[in-house]
């Protein structure tokens, strides 16, 4: 795995963190929980090497 | 426990369950292994990362059969899913390694050059994820492949592929299409080592012809023929002419354009003494204007606006209500490699290849694809290889 690579599965680890972060901070919106979720799932399996 | 985080449980829950109910058929896919009987020809095999270390232990290395004669001559490389949805092109392959006899030169079988391509999907244009094959002993399943490597073999892609060493900008996504990567170089982009480690095979093996198999829509002008760069158009038009008059079926030979840098058929001349060529086999299902990407439009290439299209003109080969079978496109690829040999072999008899074993045209669309399959299940276990 290339450097620039490397950087990018830690970007999107991070962004991961912060999705759920944020779906766990969340007190009120139903809908933004959703969205963080949503939004998490295509970069987990990103991390898992499942797509 | 509060409202809240009874919610978010069930929210949490549900995303686990829709992520397994997405990951898991493709995380299956992607390790899906597909069993090979080497025939009686098969005298080794290989490994592509033999000519590129770099590439030992990634999903980009793939196997390289071997099927070298008692004689001495010729020595040819033939490579199929360079583009994974275009499955043609393996189906012949996997055919001749498990029937072809080589009695002169050598063959070098590469089925799944873009081997990271074959464990890729297409889930946005809704391909299937496999295809099954009938067979006299049950149905062989195959990976369905998508045309480009995997993100998860060469990640990030470029906003613009520089294509090297030409330096000609193409699709960013190209930067993952082994038919855009040629050369290569060892030290680039992975597809790009994929390339080079074919030149390498073929500048150390002094390859005489490479053959690489594909297939186009077929409303796309360059389709149904032979592309061939100035070096090897002689060899391509007698083919053409040949599986004509002989076998009754159209092959047309396109020229390779000198300034679309990137192709098989353009690199592989320019960078080596070997003799290259591109088939295309005509496959319905990558065109646009069709029903449901199914696996039955991929075996048969019916399709109903298809149909419509040809009575319109629109399409670049025949077509009626038999469609356009995979037999067909098999058989076209059996036979106009089988050709492509003989006339090689006519003009340079010193470095000739003769090959036998191997079924043709006729004999595909008359027993179908799956009759040329041997049973895994029944074969010596040291004869199974996996692709």
């Amino acid at each position: 795995m290339g450097v620039i690579m490397l950087l990018y599965y830690v970007i999107t680890a991070f962004i991961a963190g912060l999705l759920l972060w944020n779906f766990a901070c969340e007190k009120k919106s139903v809908n933004d929980m959703i969205l963080y979720l949503l939004v998490l799932i295509p970069l987990v399996l990103r991390l898992l090497s499942v797509k | 426990m509060t409202r809240e985080r009874w919610i978010k449980s069930i929210l949490a829950v549900l995303a686990v369950l829709l992520m397994l109910a997405g990951g898991l058929p493709l995380a299956r896919h992607r390790h899906a292994q597909v069993p090979v009987v080497a025939g009686p020809g098969v005298t080794n095999v290989i490994k592509l990362s033999e000519f590129l270390p770099a590439l030992r232990g990634t999903m980009a290395d793939t196997n390289v059969y071997v099927l070298e004669g008692q004689e001495p001559g010729g020595k040819v490389l033939v490579m199929a899913n360079t583009h994974a949805n275009e499955p043609a092109g393996l189906l012949a392959a996997l055919i001749m390694i498990e029937n072809a006899v080589v009695e002169k030169g050598t063959l070098y079988m590469i089925p799944e050059f873009n081997a990271s391509a074959g464990r890729n999907t297409k889930p946005g244009d809704g391909y299937p994820l496999y295809f099954d094959i009938p067979t006299e002993w049950g149905h062989k399943r195959f990976r369905m492949g998508n045309r480009d490597a995997s993100p998860l073999e060469q990640w990030p892609d470029p906003d613009v592929y520089i294509h090297y060493p030409d330096r000609q900008s193409l699709s960013f996504n190209d930067v993952r299409n082994t038919n855009r990567t040629w050369p290569g170089r060892p030290d680039g982009p992975r597809m790009e080592q994929v390339t080079f480690a074919a030149m390498e095979l073929m500048r150390k093996n002094k390859v005489n012809i490479a053959i690489d198999m594909h297939g186009a829509e077929t409303m796309f002008p360059v389709t149904n023929c032979i592309v061939a760069p100035i070096k090897s158009s002689k060899i391509a038009t007698l083919v053409s002419m040949t599986v004509k008059a002989m076998e009754g079926f159209d092959n047309h030979v396109e020229p390779s354009p000198q300034n679309f840098r990137g192709l098989s058929h353009r690199e592989i001349g320019d960078f080596s003494d070997t003799l290259p060529f591109l088939l295309e086999a005509p496959i319905p299902f990558l065109d646009q204007p069709t029903g449901p990407k199914t696996t039955q439009l991929l075996l048969d290439g019916k399709d109903a606006f298809l149909l419509s299209l040809s009575k319109k003109k629109k399409l670049f080969v025949p077509y009626d209500e038999n469609g356009w079978p995979m037999e067909k496109r098999v058989g076209q690829h059996c036979s106009v490699t089988l050709e492509i040999l003989k006339q090689y072999s006519k003009k340079n008899p010193e470095t000739a290849v003769r090959v036998r074993g191997v079924p043709k045209y006729a004999d595909l669309v008359k027993n179908g694809v799956g009759h040329y399959f041997h049973d895994p299940s029944k074969a010596e276990k040291k004869s199974v290889f996996y692709e």
